[in-house]
């Protein structure tokens, strides 16, 4: 027990609602007024519309509520939660952002939060000055960060702009430049959220090494949020889910993982771009048909997309594509159609695409789609819509077997084995 | 379980003064990192540079002497030349009067930061403080430049040398320093919840250089508007800045009761500063 590193004890934070407590000299001028009168605050009616989840007519929310835990020394813990479900409250809280409304949290060690890179970056600074004042900003002291200079600088690639002003940087070396920096810190525990989503591929997969280094190589007790299944999955040893504030589940990752994706919302199939009179050429409908009629499709069955353009003008070579991706936002299914291969918005109207995949082969899970929209001759990209119409895929196949959701993502239905006995 | 060693908690307790001086140490290359970004970016890109130090006094005074000196012919005292008098008010007016705008917005302008990473607060407000500092030397150079000029290379050389006061100097600074500091946080802590402050901020430090004996001596305006005198007498940055003319220039009026007066005030405000500026950063981020 004595390896628990950092506890916290019932932490709770609240907010207000609507604009009670930030509003304007005015305002409270306003509401002394009424006070005096014996009237009640004139302000405090806006938070009642503002009300979602909470009960009556309580202007508070808890953003999180009672929250407790434990984190051991070299734990890897990850956080996971849709959003509004109290993560980024949670984080603020455990950095010291923001105090919490009730609770304790005590700590054994120094917490160093890493909510966002580049924290303090001065773009009229060289990429050397900044790596000393936002690791100083984050904590480290000027001796640390010139023990690891050339370390922080070789990892970032940035060698030779390092004198440069951060200003003339693209946005990518600025992003590597400041991940580098915040790797390099070594505080006993590492408060992460969400700084993977960014920078090119293979520095994702550079930073996810050297966040598996931290963890699991030096020891370090980590808290990770992180909306990317695959990096709590590969990362974490433990993960809590939050749900409206409150721990919902604790325990093996995996698990977690599965038990996050279930409070997911389940499906939609059909997307309409109702509020859209533009006319510009946009994709007005997609939908998904299912095989099955009560809206699953089922592994090894066709489906059918239907997209549904709006075109005002003849476009040159017009082209659609649509990608199907999974849960952690990988795309797994791509599929376009050109005009070359068949004529479509060649004059004004609107046209509806069905694509059909025979027999599809994906692996029981929920996917989504990616759509887009484009005139391939002058490059331009009419409309592109990002995770939309999410449908399920499920397994009706009754073998006497449990089909786990995320084990793989293709199932071949049609594959032979073929057995032999080759010892006497 | 009780016996467990934390080495700190996070709570919803409030201490009055939570001013922890050793973690504020530990954090001491981030306020000297941060005095040499304000230091270094400020004139980037500027053709200049860091001459602009020297040129907004330095023509501040000369329009202020034509002004005042020349055109209301406003006497300063024991034929010390109007320029020189007018420097030595505007560089101390300047170091009180950049104390307080730039500390008076750190909330707001470190937002951002602020909302993200922790450190004490308190580090913003005094790099400014003590970046303000190497622009005020600066501006004492030119000070003592002028000063050598008047004394030794004009036909009417004025004859009062430095008093013995001057030891007093660091004090003097150091009053600046807590005055502009105290009343920034105040502000600054203020203006998280209250936007209009911003406003008045700059309205009211425009008003208060007319009453701070910035451009004319005391003992004038004493003589010539007896009735609120009080107003400019009991003002800490005139006794400040009549202190610094006296014990550079020998003019001016100077006492030490004053002096204590002027000091318990800075300090009270510095440390009504802290306070409210402690009980404001824990949850300044909800408001802002």
């Amino acid at each position: 027990m004595s390896d628990v590193i950092l506890k916290l004890e019932n932490i709770s934070k609240q907010y207000r609602l609507g604009l009670i407590g930030s509003g304007t000299l005015s305002h409270d001028l306003n509401r002394w007024w009424y006070k005096v009168r014996g009237k009640e605050d004139p302000y405090l009616k806006i938070g009642e519309s503002n009300n979602t989840a909470t009960k009556g007519i309580s202007n508070y929310v808890w953003a999180i509520k009672d929250i407790s835990f434990e984190v051991k020394r070299g734990e890897v813990l990850g956080i996971i939660g849709k959003n509004g479900a109290g993560k980024s409250t949670l984080l603020k809280i455990l950095s010291r952002v923001t105090s919490p409304t009730t609770g304790e949290i005590k700590t054994k060690g120094r917490i160093a939060s890493l909510l966002e890179v580049g924290t303090g970056f001065h773009p009229e600074m060289t990429g050397r000055e900044n790596i000393y004042l936002n690791g100083a900003i984050l904590g480290m002291s000027k001796k640390e960060i010139k023990q690891k200079e050339e370390e922080i600088i070789e990892f970032s690639g940035c060698q030779r702009y390092i004198d440069t002003p951060v200003k003339r940087y693209s946005s990518g070396m600025r992003v590597r430049l400041a991940f580098a920096v915040a790797a390099h810190l070594e505080p006993d525990i590492l408060v992460i959220d969400e700084v993977l989503a960014v920078g090119d591929a293979e520095f994702q997969k550079k930073a996810i090494g050297k966040m598996q280094d931290i963890s699991k190589g030096e020891g370090r007790t980590v808290l990770f949020v992180s909306h990317n299944m695959a990096a709590v999955k590969s990362l974490c040893t433990r993960a809590i889910v939050l749900e409206e504030g409150k721990v919902v589940f604790e325990g093996n990752e995996d698990q977690a993982v599965i038990k996050y994706l279930n409070t997911q919302e389940k499906t939609s199939l059909i997307f309409e771009n109702i509020e859209t009179d533009s006319q510009t050429p946009h994709i007005r409908k997609v939908e998904v048909l299912p095989s099955n009629t009560i809206g699953f499709q089922e592994v090894g069955k066709n489906i059918e997309i239907e997209i549904e353009l709006f075109n005002s003008d003849r476009i040159e070579s017009p082209a659609v594509s649509y990608q199907i991706i999974n849960n952690d936002n990988q795309p797994i299914v791509h599929e376009l159609i050109l005009n070359s291969e068949q004529k479509f918005c060649q004059t004004p109207g609107i046209y509806v695409l069905k694509s059909t995949i025979k027999n599809i082969k994906l692996y029981q899970g929920v996917y989504k789609l990616n759509v887009f929209f484009a005139d391939n001759f002058s490059k331009t990209r009419f409309n592109g819509l990002f995770e939309i119409c999410s449908f399920e895929i499920i397994n009706t196949n009754k073998r006497d077997y449990y089909w786990k959701t995320g084990s793989a993502i293709y199932k071949e239905n049609d594959t032979c084995w073929n057995i032999k006995k080759i010892n006497t | 379980m009780k016996d467990e060693q934390w080495l700190y908690t996070i709570s919803s307790k409030k201490k009055l003064i939570d001013l922890n001086f050793k973690e504020i140490w530990r954090y001491r290359d981030l306020v000297l990192l941060f005095v040499k970004r304000d230091i270094v970016t400020v004139y980037k890109q500027t053709i200049l540079g860091p001459l602009w130090y020297f040129i907004q006094p330095l023509f501040t005074s000369l329009i202020f002497t034509l002004i005042f000196n020349n055109l209301a012919s406003i006497p300063t005292g024991d034929g010390v030349p109007p320029f020189l008098f007018n420097l030595a008010g505007i560089t101390c007016w300047n170091y009180f009067k950049t104390c307080l705008i730039d500390t008076s917005d750190t909330f707001k302008k470190n937002q951002g930061v602020f909302g993200k990473v922790y450190f004490p607060r308190v580090v913003m407000p005094l790099s400014v403080v003590i970046s303000n500092l190497l622009k005020f030397g600066i501006q004492i150079l030119v000070f003592i430049c002028f000063y050598i000029y008047f004394k030794g290379f004009t036909s009417n050389a004025y004859n009062t040398t430095l008093q013995l006061e001057i030891v007093l100097l660091p004090v003097v600074i150091i009053l600046m320093a807590l005055l502009g500091l105290g009343f920034g946080m105040i502000i600054s802590s203020m203006t998280t919840k209250y936007r209009d402050l911003t406003f008045l901020l700059t309205f009211a430090v425009q008003l208060l250089m007319y009453g701070s004996a910035v451009m004319y001596p005391l003992s004038y305006f004493k003589e010539k508007l007896p009735n609120i005198s009080w107003l400019v007498e009991y003002n800490p940055m005139s006794v400040i800045i009549e202190t610094f003319r006296f014990i550079t220039l020998g003019v001016g009026e100077f006492s030490l009761p004053m002096l204590v007066y002027v000091s318990s005030v800075s300090v009270l405000v510095f440390f009504i500063g802290l306070i409210i500026f402690n009980k404001t950063e824990k949850s300044f981020i909800d408001t802002v």
